[in-house]
């Protein structure tokens, strides 16, 4: 019994060391940043099969190793204008509560740590994009907008009204 | 909030013994009440199958749970011993049966990964009330010999002499005292617990007895017995032989001193004494050595199963999920070799020898993967008698279950998603359908009523049957409660009677007037309906008034794998199951009729049928647009047919079944899309689900 106690501190502290690090990846003109501990990996661009009767901003499927991953695009997501996918377009594939989801961004930046102290909360105006966002962080003189991911995949269910 | 089971392994195994086991004895119980009296071989089975779950609940520090067992292992006992005539049979059952439902609900707690924290001290008082009643009986019943009032015709005489020598009278002569040490195994833990059970035991052989350490409940009693041993002293008119053979039963015992001493000393002043000699270590005493006795825990590997004597082996569940993961990927990348585009054009004949080899083991490999799953649903029928008897009971309703083919096997996922929907229509059945017994004689049907629950193979699919002989369902009050819900759309004589009936199904509908114990509040219904749907089957109704009732699910067979045709409609593919298609054609443009609304219509030999543009309904960018650059594709389900038209047919393959992507699900449901699958060049494809399509085109 004594062992599985440590085991669990053990894990925790893995957990931990993943705390407070953001993997960046830009949109346009701004840097975004999600928690790496929702990111599973990070790949190219792939052929993507639709699905009707979705929303604008969820693209399709694709098939990664035999899984099949949803994607969003996150620019229409936040109502941007649509562009075109180039070779430095890549999918985030986050993880949130057991649901993969991919993410079509403009181009990935880095891993970045972002202190706590470093992170202050969203300015509350009531532009569509800053739902998803859950704080600023400073790094050096650049803003990152850290995105909140639960947001993400569940601000979808006002938008359908099933 | 994680829905896994707690990982450790010995629990898992625990859990899982424990539950068969349980299953096991229930099965025992309603079948020999049914015969009221308990054959000996069963009292053997419960008896030991008790015993066994309190030695692994002990182990595992269930005390709750082991010391219902240890009452529950006493009551069987004494049956076993004693066989006592006159038991109330019903009653024990019952007793039997709540201590079992509370160890199961301690169970479920445990796998939930909650405190195991039931008190049992009720049940235990009651089990031990009938355990004293049993044996009272028999001293009243020796008694009453004399009056003539024999129960039973089958008592010896010398029964009768053995009963009255066990009865305790107040005062004897015989009465011995003895003294007990006992050592335990190094490693056993909780000692205190042992000793407990030790002396739960003595306290009905024994008259007074004394044990030192005196606190069990204290933490360093069990480090005081595990150092010096645990001294028990005692007064009783047993034999040496008979206190030694009930304390040799202790579980991890390692050595056993047993002496009988003088009796006229009281128990105090020896206690005075001993505390001093042990002490002192210095006590030798004529050992009656034990060999070391170890009380094996279950071990996982044996499974003992009343339905059948196949040697079974007990895997996880988890390994063949993935086993059935790996064939799938297999079947697709076999695909993808022989189906590889590379080789397009290639005339090669040894490869194509090899590849249809290769094609014949993977296909064989595949049945055999699927039937390892499959279980069949006699363990799932034969819980259903447990239903029947509780309900019957509580109504005083006389019903029979008839079981018919219950050696169908069905996937091992589905098994588990349609026990709880069975149980509610055997529920509803006796609830609603059938009559009280008095009243069925009066309108001449037998008074034990029936249910039959018969399961069959049906094409891909299992069908469940459960078939009642009561009164059927009353048609007007169900149209009367559906007009009042407003669900009646359309004119109301246009409504079939299974459309009626079906009405049943719909959640919040019941023609309770009052809200009973067992159902009124209309959620059962839905609740069934929704565990069918997910698994993939479907639910009807059908009833003669007057006759019986009749509830039909249909529940696919595998979820996995199926028979597909791919179509192509501009860049995107999409499979339809080869099951529902009917016949696939270049059509001509004379036989399309288009109608006042748009609809367009298609003439094959005489019949009409409507036509669905899929790139039209799913938005799809193709260059084909015209009915003669296409082809149709005729399918029907449920009786009801449709025309799909696409660009053209790419081939016939056997596919893997993939669920949508659950965002993609809670995001919005698709009509006429039950889930997708891999292609042989890797790409995805979109399986069509064909009532869906017929839904929307008649919406549409």
């Amino acid at each position: 019994m004594a062992d599985n106690g440590e085991v669990e501190s053990q894990q925790e502290e893995v957990e931990d060391t993943q705390k407070g690090k953001f993997l960046t990846f830009c949109l346009g003109t701004e840097f975004y940043g999600i928690e790496i501990k929702y990111v599973t990996e990070i790949i190219g661009l792939q052929p993507i099969t639709e699905i009707p009767e979705m929303p604008e901003y969820i693209k399709g499927i694709i098939n990664l190793r035999g899984k099949l991953i949803p994607l969003m695009d996150v620019r229409l997501r936040f109502k941007k204008p649509f562009r075109e996918y180039n070779d430095r377009t890549c999918i985030v594939v986050i993880d949130i509560k057991e649901i993969p989801i991919g993410l079509i961004v403009d181009s990935v930046s880095e891993v970045i740590a972002i202190p706590e102290e470093e992170i202050v909360a969203p300015p509350t105006m009531t532009k569509e994009g800053n739902k998803y966002i859950k704080g600023i962080g400073k790094v050096g003189t650049d803003v990152k907008l850290l995105l909140d991911s639960d947001k993400l995949l569940t601000e979808t269910d006002f938008d359908n009204l099933r | 909030m994680s829905n896994q089971y707690v990982n450790e392994p010995m629990l898992d195994l625990f859990i899982f013994e424990s539950m068969q086991l349980l299953e096991q004895m229930e099965h025992l119980i309603i079948s020999n009440e049914k015969s009221s009296s308990y054959a000996s071989d069963a009292i053997n089975e419960i008896f030991r199958i008790m015993h066994t779950i309190k030695g692994s609940s002990a182990m595992m520090l269930y005390n709750n749970i082991s010391t219902l067992a240890h009452s529950m292992e006493d009551l069987f006992f004494v049956l076993r011993e004693d066989k006592p005539q006159n038991v109330d049979y019903s009653e024990l059952s019952d007793l039997v049966l709540e201590g079992l439902d509370f160890i199961k609900v301690e169970i479920a707690k445990i796998r939930n990964g909650d405190e195991a924290d039931g008190n049992a001290s009720d049940l235990i008082e009651s089990l031990r009330f009938f355990y004293e009643t049993i044996r009272g009986q028999e001293f009243n019943s020796i008694d009453q010999t004399i009056g003539g009032v024999i129960p039973s015709e089958n008592r010896k005489p010398d029964k009768q002499q053995y009963y009255i020598s066990k009865v305790r009278t107040e005062t004897t002569s015989n009465r011995n005292t003895f003294e007990a040490t006992l050592r335990f195994e190094e490693d056993c833990g909780m000692e205190n617990l042992r000793v407990f059970g030790v002396v739960n035991d003595l306290g009905d052989l024994a008259e007074e007895y004394y044990h030192i350490p005196e606190d069990l409940d204290k933490e360093d009693s069990a480090r005081v017995i595990k150092e010096q041993g645990f001294t028990l002293f005692l007064t009783t008119e047993r034999s040496l032989d008979e206190i030694h053979t009930a304390l040799i039963q202790t579980i991890y015992l390692k050595n056993l001193q047993l002496t009988q001493v003088e009796n006229s000393e009281s128990l105090n002043e020896r206690h005075k004494e001993r505390q001093i000699l042990l002490e002192d270590y210095s006590v030798k005493v004529p050992t009656v050595c034990c060999p070391n006795r170890v009380d094996n825990e279950p071990e996982g590997k044996e499974l003992h199963s009343t339905a059948t004597q196949q040697s079974i082996i007990s895997v996880s569940v988890a390994k063949l999920d993935q086993l059935m993961d790996l064939v799938g990927e297999m079947v697709i990348a076999e695909a993808m070799v022989t189906q590889n585009p590379d080789l397009k054009g290639l005339e090669l004949n040894n490869f194509d020898k090899a590849a249809r080899q290769l094609r014949k083991i993977t296909g064989e490999l595949q049945d055999t993967v699927m039937s390892v799953r499959m279980v069949p649903l006699a363990g799932t029928f034969q819980k259903m008698n447990r239903t029947l008897r509780d309900m019957c009971k509580k109504l005083n309703k006389e019903v029979q279950l008839q079981l018919i083919g219950e050696e169908t096997e069905v996937d091992k996922n589905i098994i588990e998603h349609i026990s709880d929907p069975l149980m509610h229509l055997i529920r509803n059945s006796i609830d609603h359908g059938l009559e009280m017994p008095d009243e069925r004689e009066q309108l001449g049907k037998l008074r034990l009523g029936t249910i039959v629950l018969e399961a069959k193979n049906s094409g891909g699919d299992v069908l469940i049957i459960i078939r009642d002989d009561g009164e059927g369902f009353n048609k007007d009050r169900i149209l009367a409660k559906a007009r009042e819900k407003g669900l009646i759309q359309g004119p109301e004589d246009e409504i079939t009677d299974k459309e009626i009936y079906n009405f049943v199904f719909l959640p919040g509908f019941s023609t309770n007037e009052s809200v009973t114990e067992f159902s009124g509040r209309g959620v059962g219904m839905d609740v069934v309906v929704k565990n069918i749907e997910a698994v993939g089957g479907s639910i009807s109704a059908d009833s003669i008034p007057g006759r019986g009732t009749t509830i039909t699910l249909k529940i696919p067979l595998t979820l996995a794998i199926i028979d597909g045709m791919n179509i192509k409609v501009g860049d995107s593919r999409y499979t339809i199951p080869t099951t529902a298609i009917k016949e696939s054609f270049s059509p001509k443009m004379t036989e399309v009729i288009v109608d006042p609304d748009d609809n367009e219509m298609m003439m094959v030999r005489g019949q009409c049928y409507p036509i669905l543009r899929l790139h039209d309904i799913y938005h799809v960018h193709t260059e084909v647009t015209q009915f003669t650059d296409g082809i149709i594709i005729m399918v029907e389900q449920d009786n009801k047919t449709l025309c799909i038209f696409a660009d053209e047919l790419i081939g016939q393959q056997q596919v893997v079944v993939k669920a949508l992507p659950t965002y993609i699900k809670n995001t919005s449901k698709v009509i006429g899309l039950a889930g997708c699958t891999l292609l042989g060049d890797g790409s995805i494809s979109l399986i069509l689900d064909i009532a869906g399509l017929i839904s929307f085109r008649r919406s549409a």
